[in-house]
């Protein structure tokens, strides 16, 4: 199954993502905006990253966790190779996020392009016939 | 590709180079478009007239949702949009700057000419890289301890000045000369602090250049002359950058801190990216304090690559630094305060600017005594490649358009179909036929950008100059890029 697609968009960057579960499709994301910066595929797995996200509603979860992976590049120079694991849950009206990110320093690799922020613009989660997919704009 | 069928939405011609959207629906005033029959068409070829609508349905928006002549779709509202809104009973919105805070433009003017610079091009090219880190990832030689990035913050330009980055007379011709005083560093969140830490004196990636210019047309000698550029074929240099990831962190946390406060405006919106607070909130206070510290991150790291630039001049053609010349600095993501008179009274607004430039006309008392006569210098650069240009704002331009114009080529092409259908060393290999040399980090930061992306700038400033809203002074072409 195809992790994701980039897709069209006139001034910004554009993909959907996919997974069996809303949590395989939130870290296909990853991996599909990180590979924007560096390929990911030839980062090492030498460091390990914990993130934990609370959230009103669930397209802020997405939001906050691809926003907190561009944080780690330019902050300490993470470059993401993947997610090793991620748990969503819903607790009340409010959302979590855990994940366990794994990646290195991103200076020992070819970079490519930035990615400037996360957008709502034509944000999509939804499940069609138990398939995940999500959609995201970046700014870049 | 993808492609979506979109309503056609109906639109009334004013003039050559105008267009109107009535009032309709939801919307609180009409929108207005800055083009001429070939750039609408493209206009039109995307969700931005969609996107000035949404705009103009926002509460107590003044006179017109405005779209420039080089708009094409962003998020929430269109790049090349501009909208006003009262500071005493407004709306601030965080996503109608754009991320990148005070992206902007700086032109330099030096004493060289093509002829002295063209043999040695790629020389220079390669003294510009060292002196001026770009692309992903490349940090600054410059390390801030948390006290001294506070004080770029709080200071803009200032900072430079007082260590020995910049000249004194660089920031008489920087817009707000290179500082927002309402700047408070209380209100920049450490996670953008900690993006930006590294990046002061960095060009970063994406649209963002340093090129070698030389003069081509110069449109008003005396204009021109004011500015410091005299004769065809001097060398000038453009610099294209904002405030890096300490800016895009300011615009998306307020935005995420918004949406939290205000969850019922939130969710009446059309985009998100839309999201506002009402202007005499507390949350809107501390995001106009947040905007101003990264607008003033943005000049001083625009003032530092120009210490970079003057260093690699001095490296190759032994030329004293203080013989470059800024020309001006422009911001073209920003907010700022700015008073008109709307139906015959004085107002104080909130002058959103996302991809638009300030157009001050002759006389107006915020510019500096330099230009003051002969109105403000407007920066628009073309696309790598081709042309860029200096224009002088007008004094019909406050009336018309909230003293804005256009900021550049804007878009016609995803990257995601450029990267498709150019390579960056076909890219490289037809600009060098042209004699135009490319120095960049990635080879993919060129394709992406490559000239065939990108409106013709040359009618965008034909548009801003015939409507009005921008005159044409000096046409540059490019001799050399750096990307990032």
């Amino acid at each position: 199954m195809k992790q994701y697609d980039y897709l069209e968009h006139t001034a910004e960057a554009k993909f959907a993502a996919y997974g069996k579960t809303m949590e395989e499709a939130f870290s296909n994301a990853a991996v599909a905006m990180e590979n924007i910066i560096v390929e990911t595929e030839k980062v090492k797995p030498q460091i390990k990253k914990k993130i934990a996200i609370e959230t009103k509603h669930l397209k802020a979860l997405l939001y906050d966790f691809l926003q907190e992976l561009l944080v780690l590049f330019d902050s300490e120079r993470f470059a993401l190779h993947k997610v090793e694991e991620l748990r969503i849950q819903q607790k009340g009206s409010d959302y979590h996020l855990y994940a366990t990110v794994s990646g290195d320093d991103a200076q020992h690799y070819e970079m490519h392009s930035g990615v400037k922020s996360v957008t709502y613009n034509e944000m999509e989660i939804k499940e069609e016939k138990g398939q995940w997919k999500v959609v995201v704009v970046l700014d870049v | 590709m993808e492609k979506r069928e979109r309503p056609k939405i109906e639109l009334k011609k004013i003039s050559d180079n105008e267009w109107e959207i009535p009032k309709q629906g939801k919307m609180h005033v009409p929108v207005r478009i800055f083009a001429s029959e070939k750039l609408l068409k493209l206009i039109e070829n995307d969700n931005s007239l969609q996107q000035g609508m949404n705009v103009a349905c926002l509460p107590n928006i003044q006179k017109y949702s405005y779209m420039m002549p080089d708009a094409h779709q962003g998020y929430g509202m269109s790049v090349g949009g501009v909208a006003a809104f009262p500071v005493e009973d407004g709306i601030i919105s965080p996503g109608m700057t754009g991320f990148d805070i005070n992206c902007g433009v700086r032109l330099l003017a030096t004493p060289l000419n093509k002829e002295q610079v063209e043999p040695k091009i790629k020389e220079l090219l390669d003294a510009l890289f060292k002196n001026v880190p770009s692309g992903v990832g490349r940090d600054s030689d410059i390390r801030l301890k948390r006290e001294e990035l506070d004080k770029v913050l709080k200071e803009g330009a200032n900072w430079a000045v007082e260590n020995n980055y910049a000249f004194p007379e660089d920031l008489e011709v920087t817009e707000s000369n290179g500082c927002l005083e309402l700047a408070d560093p209380n209100t920049v969140s450490n996670n953008a602090k900690e993006r930006g830490k590294n990046q002061l004196g960095t060009l970063g990636a994406g649209n963002h250049f340093l090129e070698v210019q030389y003069v081509d047309q110069i449109h008003n000698k005396e204009a021109a002359k004011k500015m410091g550029i005299t004769e065809k074929g001097q060398i000038c240099v453009m610099i294209h950058c904002g405030s890096r990831g300490l800016g895009h962190q300011v615009c998306s946390d307020y935005l995420r801190k918004f949406e939290d406060a205000f969850p019922e405006i939130a969710n009446e919106l059309p985009d998100r990216d839309l999201i506002y607070a009402p202007a005499d909130t507390p949350l809107a206070k501390q995001y106009f304090g947040a905007m101003c510290a990264a607008a003033n991150f943005a000049w001083t790291n625009r003032q530092i690559i120009v210490h970079g630039v003057r260093k690699a001049f001095k490296s190759i053609f032994d030329i004293p630094p203080r013989s470059i010349t800024q020309v001006y600095d422009v911001a073209h993501n920003i907010i700022k305060r700015e008073t008109y008179e709307i139906d015959g009274e004085e107002k104080e607004l909130y002058i959103h600017r996302k991809g638009a430039t300030r157009a001050f006309g002759p006389n107006n008392a915020e510019i500096c005594a330099k230009y003051r006569d002969i109105g403000q210098p407007i920066l628009i650069p073309g696309s790598m490649g081709t042309a860029s240009f200096i224009l002088i704002g007008t004094n019909t331009s406050a009336e018309k358009s909230f003293a804005s114009t256009a900021h550049g080529a804007g878009r016609v092409m995803s990257r995601h179909e450029a990267n498709r259908r150019y390579t960056g060393e076909g890219t490289k290999k037809e600009l060098e036929a042209q004699h135009i040399y490319v120095k960049a980090a990635s080879w993919k930061g060129i394709s992406e950008e490559a000239p065939g992306a990108y409106k013709d700038v040359d009618e965008v400033v034909q548009v801003s100059h015939d409507a009005g809203i921008g005159n044409v002074v000096v046409r540059l072409k490019p001799l050399g890029v750096v990307k990032g």
